[in-house]
C-alpha cells in the first residue's frame, strides 16, 4: 500500500463522523499502522459540513491531507461525496459514500440545483475514482449509518491490513455500552 | 468502552491514542498541577472534558469554568501567589478578554507558577479573526512554549510547567486549533504524584504585587530580566533544534507548519536544513545567528503574522550577517493556516528553482461543490425567535448580532444580526447605531452565557446612559456552542449543584423597567412582545427563551426514552414553502417536483414549523417507538 495511505472523511455535523473517524483510527492502530490524524469541527459541528483527516504510515507527519491527495475518501452524504470528490480525492483513488441526502441551505432554497448521483459517476469517471455506495434501507436507526460504511469497508477489505478483529476491538472500545451491541450486531450483518 | 480516566491517570508507564487536549491534563497531573480555570471556548474545550474523568481522583486538583477568560486568569494567579502551580486555558480571542489582569502576571512573583494555555486558531475556524497571539509574548514579557503535535506537546507542557515554577513566572503555551485536536499514540511516562500541602503561602513580602507609580519600574526591571534569563535557556533547550539536511538553505520554523515543510520535503531531493523551534518567543540569538551565517538562504516560514521574521531579521542586523533572509512575500502569506498545501505552494513560490513540483491534483475545474454553511439545529428554539423576531422589524430597522449559535441568525433566510466585535459587544454597538438616529429602531442579540460573560456592562450603560435600543436574550439555558457547559443561570458549576442567578433579577436589580419573557415556540406572542417593546422610548428587554434542543434530545436519547415522530406533509400542501424559505428548518427539504419532503433522519418531531404553515398541511404523528 502507499505509504502515507490518506484517508479523507467528511459528512454533515451531527451525522456521527467523530465516531467513524476514532474507529478508523483505532482499527488501523491495532492493524499495526503508525496513525496520526484530526478531525475538524468548531462551528461546523451546527449543521455544517465537517471532516477528518487520517493518515497511515510513519511518513505522514502532519494530520493534515493536501487536496487533492486522499486515497480514500468517506463521505456519509450525497452532497458532502460530490465536494470531497472535487477536493480531496487523489486521481484514481477510492470513494466510499452512504447515499444519505441532506440538502445545503442553497438547494432547499432552490438557489442551487439538486444534485443526482450520475454527476457523482460524471466527476469519478474523470478522475478515474472508483465510486462505492453503500445504502441500507431499513436502517433503523440514522446515527447508524457510519457502522453500515465500517461494515462495507471490513467486508469489501478497502484499507489493506485491518481484518475485522481490529474494526471490532476499535468499537468496542469508543462505543457506549448502551449502543454496542446493535452497532455489532449491523457491523457483522451483510449488507 | 474504554476509560480513560484510567489511562489520564495511571502513574505506570503506558500508552494510548489521545487528542492533544486530553495530552495536556495527563502532563498536567504529571507536573503536579494543582488549580485549572478556563472559559469555554473552541479550540480547547475538551480539556475540561478530559478534566472531567480524573478531577475526583485527586484531592489536590481543582477546576473550574470561571465566568469569563479575565476572571479565570485571576482565579489561577490568586492560587499561583499562594503558592499552588495553576493554569488558564481559553481560545484565541479569549485573551482578549483576559488582558487586561493577564499583561500584569509578569511584574509579579509567581510563586507557585502559572501556565497560560492558549488556543489560537489560524484559518478561523471557529472565531471571529485569526489573530496571532505571539504578540501579546511580547506585550507582557512572557514566553512562549509551542509544540508541533500531541507527542510533543506532553514532555513540553511538562517543561513549561517546571520553568514557570522554577522562574516564577508566567508561561504561555500556545497551541492552534489542528494541535489541540491532533489525535496519535503516546507513550507516557511513570511518575508519581506528590499530594500537595494545602497551606496559603501568600506574603506580601515575596511580592512586591501592588504594581503602582514608581513601584512598577523595578518590577518591569525584574520582568525583563527574567525574560533575558528565559532566552539563554532557550539556546540550549532540546526543544530547538537543527533538522540537518547539509544544504545551503535554511527554513526556521515552528508549530503545526513544521509538520507541513516535512511532509512536503518527504518527496523533495533537495532538502532545506530546518531550524524548528519549540519556544518560539524569547528567540535563541545565539543559537539563530549560527544558523544564519551557515546559510546563504533562508526562509522564515510562520503561520500569520511576521513575528519572527522581524525578531530575526533585527538579529541579522545587529550581527551584521547578510544572509538573504525571505520572510512574507505577500499579503496572502499572512492569511490562513498553514497547513501542507499552503506551505507546498509558498516554498514553491520562494525558491522554483530548488524544489520539483509535484502534478497539480485537478485534471480540470470540474466544477464548484455546494457550499453548506453551518445552521440552527432541528427545533432550536433560535429559529423560531429569528422567524418571529424578522416579522416584527421593518426593512430599514438595524439588528446587532453577538456571539454564540444565534450567531447564526445573520444567514439567509433570517439576516437577523448585521454587525458583530466580540462577546457581549451588542449592547454598545446598538446604543452606538441609536445616537442621532431617530429613523431607524436598533436590536441587539445576546446569548444567556455571553449575558454573564461580558453582556452586563453594556446592559447597565444602556440604562446609566438612557439609550433606546431593544434588547432580545435569546436564552437557550447553557452555553451551546462550545458544547453544552453550565452558566450561572444553570443551577450548577462544573463541580456541583449551586445557587442559581436568575437573568431577569440581574435585569431588575440593574434597573432594567421594561422586561418581557416569551418561549421563542409561542411565534405570534414572540412577534408582538418584541413589536410593543421596540415601540417603548426606553431601553426595553426581551427574554426570548427556549431549552436547547440539542441538549434535550441528547438527554431524551441518553433516558432511552422516545422523541415525537418526524412531523409529516399532508395533501393539502399547496407548496407555498413558508417553513423552508422563512423557517427554514434542514428538515424541509425539496424533490425535482417541487414537493417538499421531511428529511425523517433529521426531525425531531417537536412541531415548532407547524404554525408557519399558511396551509395547515405540517401534522404531528402520536408518539414513536423507542428510537435508541
Amino acid at each position: 500500500m502507499i505509504s502515507p495511505f490518506n484517508i479523507y472523511m467528511i459528512g454533515v455535523g451531527g451525522q456521527g463522523i467523530g465516531l467513524l473517524s476514532e474507529t478508523l483510527l483505532r482499527a488501523a492502530d491495532y492493524a499495526g499502522y503508525e496513525v496520526i490524524g484530526v478531525d475538524t469541527h468548531g462551528l461546523a459541528q451546527r449543521g455544517g459540513t465537517v471532516s477528518s483527516h487520517l493518515r497511515l504510515g510513519k511518513e505522514a507527519k502532519s494530520p493534515l491531507i493536501k487536496p487533492g491527495n486522499a486515497d480514500l475518501v468517506i463521505a456519509l452524504e450525497r452532497y458532502e461525496a460530490h465536494r470531497a470528490l472535487i477536493e480531496y480525492s487523489k486521481i484514481g483513488s477510492i470513494l466510499v459514500y452512504y447515499d444519505a441526502v441532506w440538502q445545503p441551505l442553497n438547494v432547499r432554497l432552490q438557489k442551487d440545483k439538486l444534485l443526482k448521483e450520475e454527476s457523482l459517476v460524471r466527476i469519478a469517471m474523470l478522475k478515474k475514482v472508483s465510486l462505492k455506495k453503500v445504502y441500507v434501507e431499513d436502517l433503523s436507526d440514522s446515527r447508524m449509518q457510519n457502522v453500515a460504511i465500517l461494515s462495507f469497508l471490513n467486508r469489501n477489505q478497502i484499507i489493506e491490513k485491518i481484518t475485522q478483529n481490529d474494526y471490532l476491538k476499535a468499537m468496542y472500545d469508543i462505543l457506549p455500552e448502551h449502543i454496542v451491541e446493535k452497532n455489532i450486531k449491523l457491523f457483522e450483518s451483510t449488507l | 468502552m474504554k476509560d480513560l480516566s484510567v489511562v489520564l491517570s495511571s502513574d505506570k508507564i503506558n500508552s494510548e491514542i489521545l487528542m492533544g487536549n486530553y495530552v495536556i491534563v495527563r502532563a498536567m497531573l504529571e507536573a503536579g498541577v494543582n488549580v485549572v480555570t478556563s472559559y469555554p471556548g473552541s479550540p480547547t474545550p475538551e480539556i475540561a472534558d478530559a478534566i472531567s474523568l480524573i478531577k475526583d481522583k485527586y484531592d489536590d486538583f481543582y477546576f473550574e469554568f470561571s465566568v469569563n477568560e479575565k476572571v479565570a486568569t485571576e482565579v489561577a494567579f490568586g492560587a499561583s501567589v499562594n503558592g499552588y502551580l495553576s493554569c488558564v486555558f481559553f481560545k484565541s480571542v479569549g485573551l482578549n478578554v483576559a488582558a487586561d489582569s493577564f499583561v500584569q502576571l509578569s511584574l509579579l512573583e509567581l510563586i507557585g507558577g502559572m501556565v497560560i494555555i492558549l488556543g489560537d486558531d489560524p484559518g478561523a475556524n471557529s472565531s471571529q479573526n485569526e489573530q496571532d497571539n505571539r504578540h501579546y509574548a511580547r506585550l507582557s514579557y512572557m514566553p512562549i512554549f509551542e509544540p508541533s503535535n500531541p507527542a510533543e506537546l506532553y514532555p513540553m507542557f511538562k517543561e513549561a510547567c517546571r520553568k514557570s515554577q522554577e522562574m516564577k513566572m508566567p508561561v504561555i503555551f500556545r497551541l492552534s486549533t489542528h494541535i489541540c485536536h491532533a489525535k496519535q499514540r503516546i507513550s507516557f511516562d511513570k511518575y508519581t504524584r506528590i499530594l500537595k500541602d494545602k497551606v496559603s503561602k501568600f506574603r506580601p513580602e515575596n511580592g512586591p504585587y501592588i504594581p503602582i507609580t514608581s513601584s512598577v519600574f523595578p518590577m518591569k526591571r525584574k520582568a525583563l530580566q527574567k525574560l533575558s534569563q528565559f532566552a539563554l535557556y532557550s539556546e540550549n533547550s532540546r526543544f530547538n533544534y537543527v533538522v540537518d539536511n547539509n544544504s545551503e538553505y535554511g527554513i526556521i520554523t515552528s508549530g503545526l507548519t513544521y509538520l507541513s515543510v516535512e511532509d512536503f520535503l518527504h518527496n523533495q531531493k533537495n532538502k532545506p536544513d530546518i531550524l524548528k523551534l519549540g519556544i518560539t518567543y524569547p528567540l535563541p540569538e545565539q543559537m539563530i545567528c549560527k544558523y544564519l551565517k551557515k546559510h546563504k538562504f533562508i526562509k522564515i516560514l510562520e503561520e500569520l503574522d511576521d513575528f519572527h521574521e522581524q525578531l530575526i531579521k533585527t538579529i541579522a542586523f545587529n550581527n551584521k550577517i547578510s544572509t538573504t533572509i525571505l520572510g512574507k512575500q505577500e499579503i496572502e502569506d499572512r492569511i490562513g493556516e498553514y497547513s501542507p498545501d499552503k506551505v507546498e505552494s509558498i516554498l514553491l513560490n520562494t525558491w522554483p528553482d530548488l524544489f520539483n513540483c509535484s502534478p497539480k491534483y485537478s485534471i480540470e475545474k470540474i466544477e464548484n461543490p455546494i457550499p453548506r454553511p453551518a445552521q440552527l439545529c432541528p427545533g432550536c428554539g433560535h429559529r423560531s425567535a429569528f422567524y418571529a423576531i424578522k416579522q416584527a422589524l421593518q426593512k430599514d430597522d438595524i439588528s446587532v448580532a453577538d456571539i454564540g449559535c444565534h450567531t447564526l441568525g445573520f444567514l439567509p433566510p433570517y439576516n437577523l444580526g448585521q454587525a458583530l466585535l466580540s462577546m457581549g459587544h451588542s449592547n454598545g454597538t446598538a446604543a452606538g447605531l441609536s445616537i442621532f438616529n431617530d429613523e431607524r429602531k436598533v436590536v441587539s442579540f445576546l446569548g444567556d452565557s455571553t449575558f454573564y460573560h461580558a453582556g452586563i456592562p453594556g446592559i447597565i450603560n444602556a440604562v446609566y446612559n438612557n439609550h433606546k435600543h431593544t434588547l432580545i436574550i435569546l436564552e437557550n439555558g447553557t452555553t451551546a456552542m462550545t458544547g453544552h457547559q453550565e452558566h450561572p443561570a444553570t443551577g450548577k458549576n462544573f463541580n456541583s449543584d449551586t445557587q442559581k442567578i436568575p437573568l431577569r433579577n440581574v435585569l431588575e436589580g440593574i434597573g432594567v423597567k421594561s422586561i418581557r419573557e416569551i418561549d421563542t415556540y409561542a411565534q405570534s406572542k414572540l412577534t408582538q412582545a418584541v413589536k410593543d417593546a421596540m415601540a417603548e422610548d426606553n431601553f426595553s428587554v426581551v427574554i426570548a427563551k427556549h431549552p436547547c434542543m440539542l441538549k434535550f434530545v441528547r438527554s431524551v436519547r441518553r433516558a432511552k426514552k422516545a422523541l415525537p415522530k418526524p412531523v409529516v406533509i399532508i395533501a393539502k400542501c399547496n407548496k407555498k414553502y413558508k417553513c423552508i424559505s422563512e423557517f427554514a428548518c434542514p428538515s424541509y427539504q425539496i424533490d425535482e417536483n417541487g414537493q417538499v419532503w421531511v428529511q425523517t433522519d433529521l426531525c425531531i418531531g417537536d412541531g415548532s414549523c407547524k404554525q408557519t404553515c399558511p396551509s395547515d398541511a405540517i401534522e404531528s404523528q402520536k408518539i414513536g417507538d423507542n428510537n435508541d
